[in-house]
């Protein structure tokens, strides 16, 4: 599985120096190993997103570029300088945490010129750098406050701001979006988007949520039981996914199991035959990835050329405003299927008796 | 104090709680009168506490304050009919001036060297697993098990010029141990005594700060000893505050401690009130000491509250 991620690594990194070179880097709490032997190279000015389910090692990693855990084994370089067991005051790298972790002692500004403050900076060159900061968050006229005074967003910024005002090379987010409630945080999504164009700076971010992940990044690494699966922009992630675990983690799935018949046929499980270039040996258990996006649901017709379909029962409908999902139910497995839910579109009811069709350029393969 | 004024404007008994008849009716008057009873009910539940002080620390505090502007008689018996400031002269003689001052530094001392040996301990404590911070705070209140005195006494006997102490020394080749009877003897006292009530306040306010916080400060390149500065000591203020007078307050009084293991070029300011009133009989200048250091003691601890109060 590492394999795959490092070879893309290897044909993705830029020739010039990584903003974080990650070698081998193994890391283990005890018995229990959070990473494992990952390689991964950031490359400078990137949106780069550690997705993973909780638990998967992400932010671990993270942790470790910061300089608040220490690798067990292997090689981190942030810009071509190993840090491996370096503090984290020691490193050109800022991190804006999960819950903020704002000082509750001091107002706003010594917060976001904390930084500044402890790496000798004059008091001068603070105060206009700080209230630039404030700007860029648009959070002036709050510098007075404590941070307790603030609601969640706003304290979101500030964290932020206190990361950015040092200009690090590297901003590592840890979750930065978590607690805020989902209008909120579609629009910091956006606002960190524009900030990392306007800055250039690399950001690399931990999230589970891979709808933020896919809107935000350049490249996804997605990870598992410490394990890098893929790293890849987000279309690639989406639409080729390397193993049953990422094309299941990232977005809605239908995974139909069947078997490599020959070079340009799969075999699914209830016999049907539907052409697809795999590449892969005759004999090779594999599934059949279909969006529920992809499909197209109707009541049983033929199919058209270049199309494959499989034939089923309406279990249950879910209505979601702008689609509607229909559960179908095949002798071997269900299928979920989603329309948009146009004022056209013919809908259907529970019980119906369907075809469900797709074009064959619109699926992809995993043998894992 | 509105608590305390409440009584006053109190209404019978029986009505106390909430009223009933205009209960849904939300007017200004309904809600003063519903602010009413919640104080009334919080004097209540007070009361017991407020009976306790009034008795047992503010009649006698009285009682000593009257008696410090007494004068003794030739029998040693008090007088209280002319009052005068005679007792609180003898405070400027150098020989009670040196006691007090002898006693405030050895308080003094005690308190930091409390604090420099709790605070890495507390911090210790506090960023232990659940489990290890129980077995651990244990340990700090085994001593507590046994009587004061008796481990007073312990002391003398291991700090003695034939416990193990001195023959430690000896071994080591540094001669015989002449520490007990000394005022480095009675700080060590004082310390091992009164060290817990240092640690577990400290412990308390440490334990509730998000090590997250520690975490951003070495992020945001603050080395460890400015994390400490900055971050860490600030946010515990209130627990160095309280442990700080746990330890400074009995210190300063300190009796027994001194008493079994100071010599006698070690008088403390205990020791010479216990003196003034059983040895020399005389109440009112005993008297005139004890109340005056428990206004200093009172005054230092506002002083340090306020000052504790505007860095939080």
């Amino acid at each position: 599985m590492t394999d795959t991620a490092q070879s893309e690594t290897a044909l993705d990194a830029p020739s010039e120096v990584p903003a974080v070179g990650i070698h081998g880097i193994t890391k283990r709490f005890g018995d229990v190993v959070a990473v494992d032997d990952i390689t991964l190279n950031i490359a400078d000015g990137e949106f780069f997103a550690l997705l993973g389910p909780s638990g998967c090692g992400k932010t671990t990693t993270l942790r470790m570029i910061a300089g608040l855990e220490f690798p067990t084994e292997g090689s981190l370089q942030i810009f071509g300088q190993e840090v491996g067991t370096l503090p984290p005051n020691k490193r050109p790298v800022n991190t804006v945490f999960q819950n903020y972790a704002l000082f509750p002692h001091l107002n706003i500004n010594d917060n976001v010129g904390f930084g500044l403050k402890m790496q000798k900076v004059p008091k001068r060159d603070i105060s206009s750098r700080v209230e630039e900061a404030l700007a860029m968050v648009r959070l002036t006229h709050m510098g007075m406050r404590k941070p307790t005074q603030l609601s969640g967003g706003q304290q979101q910024r500030i964290a932020l701001a206190r990361a950015l005002v040092n200009r690090p090379k590297v901003l590592l987010l840890d979750e930065p979006l978590g607690a805020l409630d989902l209008k909120l945080r579609q629009e910091m999504q956006g606002e960190l988007k524009s900030l990392q164009r306007e800055l250039g700076i690399t950001f690399v971010f931990v999230t589970h949520d891979q709808e933020e992940a896919l809107t935000m990044s350049d490249r996804i690494a997605v990870m598992d039981r410490g394990q890098l699966l893929q790293v890849d922009p987000p279309e690639a992630i989406y639409e080729r996914p390397v193993n049953r675990f990422v094309a299941d983690f990232i977005g809605q799935t239908n995974l139909l199991e069947g078997t490599v018949q020959d070079r340009s046929t799969v075999c699914l499980l209830n016999g049907a035959r539907i052409p697809l270039e795999t590449g892969l040996e005759p004999g090779t258990q594999v599934a059949v990835i279909l969006r529920p996006e992809r499909a197209t649901i109707g009541l049983r017709s033929d199919t058209a050329v270049g199309r494959s379909s499989v034939d089923g029962v309406v279990k249950s409908i879910t209505y979601l405003g702008n689609a509607i999902v229909y559960h179908v139910g095949l002798d071997w497995m269900e299928l979920e299927v989603r329309e948009e839910n146009r004022p056209d579109a013919h809908r259907l009811d529970v019980g119906d008796e369907v075809t469900v069709s797709w074009d064959d350029r619109a699926v992809a393969v995993v043998s894992e | 104090m509105t608590v305390l004024d409440s009584p006053s404007s109190a209404p019978p008994p029986e009505s106390v709680g909430l009223p009933v008849e205009d209960a849904d009716v939300a007017t200004p008057e309904f809600e003063r009168a519903a602010e009413r009873a919640a104080s009334r009910r919080g004097f209540l539940i007070a009361l017991p506490a407020y009976a306790y002080l009034v008795l047992f620390f503010a009649i006698p505090l009285v009682i000593v304050m009257v008696y410090s502007f007494g004068t003794r008689n030739r029998f040693g018996d008090t007088e209280l009919a002319n009052w005068n400031l005679d007792a609180y002269r003898k405070l400027t003689e150098p020989l009670v001036r040196d006691i007090f001052f002898r006693s405030l530094w050895l308080a003094i001392l005690t308190t930091v060297i409390c604090l420099v040996i709790a605070y890495p301990f507390a911090y210790f404590l506090a960023t232990r697993t659940p489990t290890v911070r129980n077995v651990m705070l244990v340990f700090v209140m085994i001593p507590f098990w046994s009587n004061f005195l008796v481990r007073n006494f312990a002391w003398r006997v291991i700090l003695g010029t034939d416990g193990p102490f001195s023959r430690t020394t000896q071994a080591l080749g540094l001669g015989e141990s002449r520490i007990l009877f000394t005022p480095t003897a009675v700080v060590l006292g004082l310390v091992y005594g009164f060290l817990p009530f240092m640690i577990l306040p400290l412990y308390a306010a440490i334990e509730r700060i998000d090590l997250g916080l520690v975490e951003a400060s070495r992020d945001l390149y603050a080395s460890g000893w400015q994390t400490f500065r900055r971050v860490l000591l600030p946010l515990s203020m209130p627990g160095v505050i309280a442990g700080s007078i746990l330890v400074f307050i009995p210190s300063l009084g300190a009796y027994v401690t001194p008493e079994i293991l100071g010599g006698a070029k070690t008088t403390l300011m205990g020791s010479y009130i216990v003196t003034q009133f059983l040895t020399a009989r005389n109440w009112p200048v005993g008297a005139s000491l004890s109340f005056t250091l428990t206004v200093i003691m009172l005054f230092a601890t506002i002083l340090y509250f306020r000052k504790g109060g505007r860095t939080l």
